[in-house]
């Protein structure tokens, strides 16, 4: 079956299966920073923007964002990047398997909330996991790059 | 996994129900989160968003919730931080995160009657009814009760009081299913008591909201209902906890849902 999306600002017309999810056919089309791990949908590390909002690309069937606009990580390089330095200054990146999704959730925790408390960007965050950090670092890297330190 | 043979999406209810009437094995979708994590043979997938169905709104003597309002959506919406001392936010808030937030629905939380569910839980001390698509209006307590036939959950209704309500929860971890939940409300005299995650489906005990509207409130009145609360409703065992253990939480947590709707302020 057919979909149109808008993936990273380009309008695409995919092929998918009915019953695949949105995390394979991200993949599937060379957008690898969509990982897969848990398959519980409670790990984040396949977060991507549906309509600008944060979800769980392995939980959405593609057949459902048809029409629909997508962004990953591939689409937001340059604020991807900004915040990526500062995860690495910070001491926050080990592994970088949970990276894309961390970062993905960041940005749109930087959309959606003004001067976030800690305990606000704990969370808004308790859906990432990482195994390699400890979470303070990431804590100290986000703080620093939304200015609220 | 599941699997499915067809995904539609209707643009009418009366359309949906007949494609859901069709076979036994056609389905509603909802986030699909939980869904995904079993392995149903589904003939017909049905995906309700052309229905329009994901908003909020507010009426005349009454909160109208459309079946599609993703979790987060009742989490951040004003109308929910300002009545019932922001009982459904609470109740939702710590369900895994953000991005799972924003893709479950409301609608199948409800109609699914999980016995996790943190929302029945707290839906059931308000004043909650449930719109089928064939069955119509009706508590969220009967709707509960009714043994599970096909139907669409179109909408809830939550009545526009001054009740006073909490919320608590215990988890073993941050973002995991609660062990045990609570929700307590009170309008005037009238005391509402829901247990959830016990682990079956949430439920009102009776016997102990009663008894707080006829008693002063006291300490050990107090004591006394969470005890009947714990003695009322029925407990099992699963991975997370024993049923001794929860109904030991029972007691505890009704108690501290009393205290703090007792502290709560009109808005």
């Amino acid at each position: 079956m057919q979909i149109k999306v808008t993936i990273n600002n380009k309008l695409v017309t995919w092929d998918v299966e009915k019953d695949e999810f949105l995390a394979d056919t991200l993949r599937s089309h060379g957008l690898l920073s969509v990982k897969k791990a848990c398959e519980t949908s409670c790990c984040g590390l396949c977060t991507v923007w549906l309509e600008d909002k944060p979800v769980l690309s392995c939980s959405i069937l593609s057949l459902r964002i048809h029409g629909k606009k997508i962004t990953t990580i591939e689409g937001v390089p340059k604020e991807a990047e900004e915040f990526a330095r500062v995860l690495t200054a910070e001491g926050a990146e080990q592994c970088g398997f949970c990276s894309p999704g961390f970062i993905m959730n960041v940005l749109a925790m930087k959309n959606e909330l003004v001067n976030p408390s800690e305990e606000e960007i704990i969370h808004y965050l308790t859906g990432n996991l990482c195994r390699c950090t400890g979470y303070m670092g990431q804590l100290r890297a986000v703080k620093t790059y939304l200015g609220v330190l | 996994m599941f699997t499915l043979n067809a995904l539609v999406q209707p643009d009418n209810l009366a359309e949906t129900y007949q494609i859901l009437s069709d076979k036994r094995n056609n389905t509603i979708l909802g986030g699909c989160a939980f869904l995904k994590m079993g392995s149903k043979r589904i003939g017909t997938a049905i995906d309700l968003t052309n229905l329009k169905l994901d908003y909020i709104k507010e009426q005349e003597g009454f909160i109208e919730i459309g079946a599609m309002t993703s979790l987060r959506e009742l989490e951040t919406h004003k109308l929910f931080n300002e009545y019932f001392n922001g009982v459904l936010p609470k109740s939702v808030h710590n369900i895994i995160g953000v991005q799972f937030r924003n893709g479950v629905t409301v609608g199948a939380s409800v109609y699914a009657k999980y016995g996790f569910s943190d929302l029945l839980t707290a839906l059931l001390v308000l004043d909650t009814e449930v719109e089928l698509y064939k069955s119509g209006r009706m508590s969220l307590v009967d709707f509960l009760n009714r043994p599970k036939e096909k139907d669409i959950l179109v909408r809830l209704w939550i009545k526009k009081t001054d009740r006073q309500a909490t919320y608590l929860s215990l988890r073993k971890s941050a973002s995991d299913y609660a062990v045990l939940n609570v929700a307590v409300s009170k309008l005037g005299e009238q005391w509402t008591v829901a247990v959830g995650a016990r682990p079956s489906k949430a439920a009102i005990a009776f016997s102990a909201s009663a008894a707080l509207a006829q008693g002063n409130l006291s300490v050990e009145e107090i004591e006394d209902a969470a005890q009947g609360a714990s003695e009322e409703l029925s407990f099992g065992t699963n991975m997370r906890g024993t049923a001794d253990y929860r109904k030991a939480l029972c007691r505890v947590l009704v108690k501290r849902g009393i205290m703090e709707v007792l502290q709560c302020k009109l808005k």
